[in-house]
């Protein structure tokens, strides 16, 4: 589209690179040169080009979806049309409903698969071809910390999407990179006290943990939690991603002794390992003279929708779920609902939410420039986005702001109604130090 | 020792899907000789006859929850329950079972169907072609249920009465802690009677007996007068309906999503070849060996020892068979060998 | 024309035009941008690589994505730990790459047909699994392979070059190896590994290669022994594949596990079979094909297509929107299927099948012909007897 502009001027380091290495072609054609403009993809024209990167095939094909339908509906609102969403709440907001800075938001989509490469080949072709300045999006951690560290270089911003390690924005942060939602450390602080409450101190903890980073940054949280309660962690063991049968792994739990399994899973792999615990008897079980117990230290209705029956009563943690009574979510589940006729999930919220909160943080900047919005974002504080207070912390650009703590609905008022929140954990209970040990990293400088 | 138990019996229960699923396989790759990609997909198709059948048994009066004015949020209420009351949630609750009658005439036609207007004309053609076309068929079929039923997994379960476990040791006077799932037995014996059903159908009827001489030597069967080819065709059909029902049978233990078909399908080309080309005992053979040994793998006292065996004995297995025996367990000489 | 392509020098003067010219000639396709340019010549290095052993000997490997992985990790380590020069990372690369496909080599062609697929599957599928997770030390599992910010790069040390609070990028003696300085540096790579091909395709190795494929027994019974040619061109494709996987750490320092998974090494075997195995450029074409699937259609929305079918009245417009949108965006793998199955039903040879018919018609009315034909017809005798004898 704009690709001519872009590529139009040489500047004379880009001509020197590109004659050497063109010279057996007799011909330069468009030489991709960042110092043309005063920082990459600056939009010339009276569009501003962002980026959606989401899973559209893959296990996590339904969470891209649902992540582009509220990607469409942000740059809607962004524009001005439709019922506004939650920039009718959103507090302090800078934006004005004419696009941002002026000018109109137009999206270009593309396909992470849920693999780091293509992700990022994803990216890539936003930047460099489409002229992207954001990229978004996304349903894992590995996808996330790859797409990140691209941006750093790239010189765009990133706005993380649907991740959970520690990782993003723990020693793999980058000052491209910010993260709405919460992490491994926020579940394991924000659950460990309800978990306290249900099933008492004395209990005893086994760990199925899916076998890859994600995974190990959720069972390290949950253990450190659980077990400055008191609990005791009885194993962990690691399972293959995608391990399809899990009964090898979940018959030593009966005989170990343990009143309490946690699944450090997500997508199919947890919907598969709670379905078969179940079967195996877990949830009828005694051990110890308690209720045997199970806990999913993460899920989200999506998940809840595939476990279907099993999952009812299973105490986890989310983000953000479309039944909270706030202004802010209720902006927003009301136009995601005349939209497309069901709420979101929480992966849409949340991408919903980084694609206002940066478009915001430009208009505040007053430029695209990256190095201004990052500015503009670090220790930005707002509030009417659906997670109450909320502040974008400047040390490691992670949002600190409620958790959800909620369990499986026993008894569903319709097929939405599949999560029941237990309690909204204030941000004071989950905050940690940006330099906490086996968190700490380097966020880099700005790059542009 | 309970531990011991558990995992073989974790062990049978794995083996016999695989064992299931390799079944399938080797009738059209060993015995055929179609590098069948699309295997997996039948396998996955098989598990959406059960979705399907469910979605069907399930057409629900919607009720709409007045509470929530955002969209429309309904409590569904199965018009089968509203009929029939219990009746209608016991026909409900048994709808794996039901589904397996749907599967056998469903998957028996789509096989017909695949072989009479793809594979067919596949059979003269290079491995290479026969990879390319039946993978591009299995790409297709996923893409086609994925856009009518979603990516994500949908729960199918297992009729209430055998959803939870048989206190197995309590039958046989151990531990009350051997307790093993019901649908897990049961699917063991239904791959044993499966499997039997097969073999008995190749090795005692007119029919069996002519497409294992046509798998022999095609040619001379050919010139005998006998019509291979459409006996082919229903050996093909007789793959599909195995599979089908092997993914039918599944899924209560794995809620069935539209990729299930890719991921076991690598699993069962290393199980029909370590089992042997051509032959079916070695597939069965093959399929129960790795089930117990991967469910031995994952012990924790096996992994503390070697980290990750439980990621890589399937592959180990199949390295190490291989390389001692030629043609795998149990094949026949020239079967794939070049 | 017919004479002028037997020279190899001619062959490799328009090969050459044709691969550094790509940024304009596929322009208007939407592809000339830098990261797709650098995908279809590292993957083209990939499919000749394999193409060397599948289109000439026939044995079907199901694991030279291993090779492509241990690549990648081998060039990112030698970023991390000598320096950002990508010289010594390639140089690496190879050789780790050629030592692994040598081992793995030695013990799989001691079988052959679905026996020899099977034993590479089964080794990928193992590296992959401990990459992805025991091995996470080396290889940073799932996240993959990274730069930080303190690694050492000794070399880089030495001739002081200055720390500072960014990551340093790869470079070649100073070139920048990102945008389309960095498809230059693949596209010679690309140019090279060709020039190899060609010359193994026409000489007498490839003739004895391609004899095993025909018929090794036979082969063996005249007292020739195969399994050093095998090994051999084995071991050559396993080096394209790990040049290939250090190129793709030079454009972008980063290895992922998942490049070692058995899909990776399934894009391989459907590139090549899908552009025509055996052929010279046909594995090229069946890289652009799916790269492009994979990249372009990928990224079509209704926006895209409604701008795409701007030409026609709003109502016909929408029509087509309505019709092509489930086969773009998330439904680029639909696409990607369907045409596996036409090409193969309607094409036995692959897309340059199809180049070879079209060639043909136009041979009978004048003399003199396409650029490309010659290469179907130098490659058709290595075709006809396909994997199955």
């Amino acid at each position: 589209m704009s690709d001519k502009e872009k590529f139009g001027t040489l500047s004379r380091r880009g001509f020197l690179k590109a004659s050497v290495a063109a010279a057996a072609a007799g011909a330069a054609p468009m030489i991709f040169v960042r110092n043309a403009n005063a920082f990459v993809n600056e939009p010339k024209g009276g569009t501003v080009t962002l980026g959606f990167n989401v899973p559209q095939t893959g296990a996590y094909a339904d969470e891209g979806a649902d992540e582009l339908r509220a990607y469409k509906l942000a740059v809607k609102h962004l524009n001005g049309e439709g019922d506004g969403g939650m920039l009718n709440t959103m507090n302090p907001k800078s934006l004005k409903g004419n696009g941002i800075l002026g000018k109109k938001v137009a999206y270009v989509t593309g396909d992470t698969q849920t693999k780091s490469d293509a992700a990022r080949s994803s990216a890539k072709r936003m930047v460099e071809k489409d002229g992207a300045l954001m990229i978004t999006g996304g349903s894992s951690s590995g996808v996330a910390v790859a797409v990140q560290a691209y941006c750093q270089e790239a010189g765009v911003i990133f706005m993380a999407g649907l991740t959970h390690s520690n990782d993003t924005t723990g020693k793999d942060r980058r000052k491209h990179g910010f993260r709405h939602f919460f992490n491994t450390e926020m579940s394991g602080a924000a659950l460990a006290p309800i978990l306290e409450k249900e099933m008492g101190k004395d209990r005893t903890a086994y760990h199925l943990t899916a076998d890859y980073n994600w995974g190990w940054s959720q069972e390290g949280s949950i253990k450190k939690y659980t077990e400055a309660l008191g609990w005791q962690t009885k194993a962990a063991v690691r399972t293959p991603l995608g391990a399809g049968d899990f009964s090898q792994y979940i018959t030593p739990v009966l005989n170990s002794g343990a009143d309490v399994l946690v699944l450090n899973h997500y997508g199919k792999d947890m919907v598969n390992s709670l379905t078969q615990a179940v079967q195996f008897g877990l949830r009828d079980k005694q051990v110890n003279g308690k209720d045997f117990q199970i806990v999913v230290p993460l899920f989200s209705r999506l998940m809840a929708q595939g476990a279907g029956e099993n999952i009812k009563g299973i105490y986890g943690s989310t983000n953000w779920n479309w039944s909270l009574q706030d202004e802010g979510s209720q902006a927003f589940v009301k136009s995601f609902g005349a939209e497309y006729g069901f709420p979101p999930s929480q992966a849409a919220h949340t991408c919903y939410v980084q694609a206002l909160q940066y478009a915001d943080a430009c208009e505040r900047a007053g430029t695209f420039n990256p190095c201004g919005v990052i500015e503009a974002l670090e220790g930005h504080k707002f509030d009417g986005m659906g997670n109450g207070p909320t502040e974008y912390r400047a040390e490691d650009h992670q949002a600190f702001k409620d958790v959800l703590v909620v369990k499986g609905n026993e008894a569903p008022s319709s097929q939405f109604d599949l999560l029941k929140i237990v309690e909204v954990t204030p941000r004071s209970k989950v905050e940690y130090a940006a330099d906490m040990e086996g968190y700490a990293g380097n966020l880099g400088s700005c790059n542009a | 020792m309970d531990e011991i138990l558990l995992q073989i019996l974790n062990g049978l229960d794995k083996g016999g899907a695989y064992a299931l699923i390799a079944l399938g396989l080797t009738l059209t790759f060993g015995t055929l000789g179609v590098v069948n990609f699309a295997h997996g997909a039948l396998f996955m198709l098989g598990a959406f006859v059960a979705v399907s059948v469910q979605n069907i048994l399930t057409i629900s009066e919607r009720v709409r929850d007045e509470s929530i004015t955002f969209f429309e949020a309904y409590k569904e209420v199965p018009y089968l329950e509203i009929w029939w009351g219990e009746t209608g949630t016991m026909i409900i609750d048994y709808v794996v079972p039901i589904s397996i009658l749907v599967a056998i005439p469903v998957m028996l036609l789509i096989g017909v169907a695949m072989e009479r207007g793809l594979i067919k004309h596949f059979y003269k053609r290079t491995h290479a072609e026969q990879i390319l076309v039946t993978f591009g068929l299995a790409i297709v079929l996923q893409e086609i249920v994925k856009a009518n039923f979603g990516a994500n997994p949908i729960p199918t379960p297992a009729p209430d009465i055998v959803s939870g476990s048989a206190p197995v040791g309590a039958w046989l006077g151990l531990s009350e802690n051997l307790v093993y799932p019901y649908w897990r037995m049961i699917y063991l014996a239904f791959a044993a009677v499966i499997i039997f059903g097969v073999f008995a159908f190749l090795r005692f009827t007119t029919f069996g007996m002519v497409v294992r001489a046509g798998m022999a030597d095609r040619e001379t069967v050919g010139l005998l007068g006998i019509n291979v080819q459409r006996r082919f065709t229903i050996v093909f059909g007789l793959a599909a309906v195995v599979a089908g029902l092997a993914g039918v049978m599944y899924t209560p233990i794995l809620p069935p999503d539209y990729h299930m078909g890719m991921d076991f399908l690598v699993l069962s080309f290393v199980v029909v070849v370590v089992g042997g080309m051509g032959s079916l005992e070695g597939a069965v053979l093959a399929g129960f060996l790795l089930g117990i040994l991967q469910s031995f793998a994952s012990m924790n006292e096996v992994k503390q020892i070697l980290p990750g065996i439980d990621q890589v004995i399937i592959y180990l297995v199949a390295v190490v068979v291989l390389l001692v025996r030629p043609r795998g367990l149990l094949g026949r000489e020239g079967v794939m060998e070049d | 024309m017919k004479d002028l392509l037997k020279s190899n020098m001619a062959v490799m003067v328009i090969f050459t035009v044709v691969v550094l010219t790509a940024p304009i000639w596929l322009e208007p396709i939407g592809a000339s941008y830098p990261d797709l340019l650098q995908k279809f010549a590292i993957f083209g290095v990939f499919a000749i690589g394999f193409n060397i052993l599948f289109g000439l000997t026939g044995y079907l490997s199901f694991g030279h994505a291993a090779f492509l992985g241990v690549g990648s990790y081998t060039a990112v380590w030698s970023f991390k730990l000598l320096s950002m020069n990508v010289l010594p990372a390639i140089i690496f690369a190879v050789i780790v790459s050629g030592l692994f496909s040598l081992v793995i080599g030695f013990i799989s062609l001691r079988r052959s047909g679905i026996y020899f697929s099977i034993l590479t599957l089964a080794f990928a599928q193992m590296s992959y699994s401990l990459a992805y997770s025991v091995l996470t030390p080396i290889t940073n599992g799932e996240t993959g392979l990274q730069l930080t910010l303190n690694d050492p790069r000794v070399v880089d040390g030495m001739f002081g070059i200055p720390v500072t609070n960014s990551l340093p990028s790869t470079n070649f003696f100073g070139i920048s190896m990102s945008g389309y300085s960095g498809f230059y540096f693949c596209a010679v790579f690309l140019i090279i590994a060709f020039y190899i091909s060609l010359k193994i395709f026409r000489s007498p190795y490839g003739m004895k290669l391609l004899a095993i494929k025909s018929n090794q027994t036979r082969m063996k019974y005249t007292g020739f022994n195969t399994r050093p040619y095998l090994l051999s061109a084995f071991v050559i494709s396993g080096m394209f594949a790990g040049l290939a996987g250090s190129l793709m750490a030079v454009t972008d320092p980063l290895a992922g596990a998942e490049r070692m998974q058995w899909t990776a090494s399934g894009e391989v075997v459907l590139m090549t079979i899908l552009g025509g195995m055996g052929t010279l450029i046909g594995p090229l074409l069946g890289v652009g094909i799916i790269k492009y699937f994979e990249n372009i259609f990928s990224a079509l929305n209704e926006a895209a297509l409604h701008e795409a079918f701007s030409f026609l009245p709003e109502f016909l417009g929408n029509i087509m929107v309505v019709i092509a949108n489930p086969f773009v965006g998330e439904g680029w793998h639909l696409t990607l299927g369907a045409l596996f199955m036409i090409v193969v039903i309607f094409l036995p040879g692959g897309v340059m099948e199809g180049i070879g018919r079209i060639a043909k018609l136009f041979r009978k009315d004048k003399a003199g012909s396409d650029v490309l034909t010659e290469d179907v017809v130098a490659s058709s005798s290595e075709k006809t007897d396909g994997g199955k004898s």
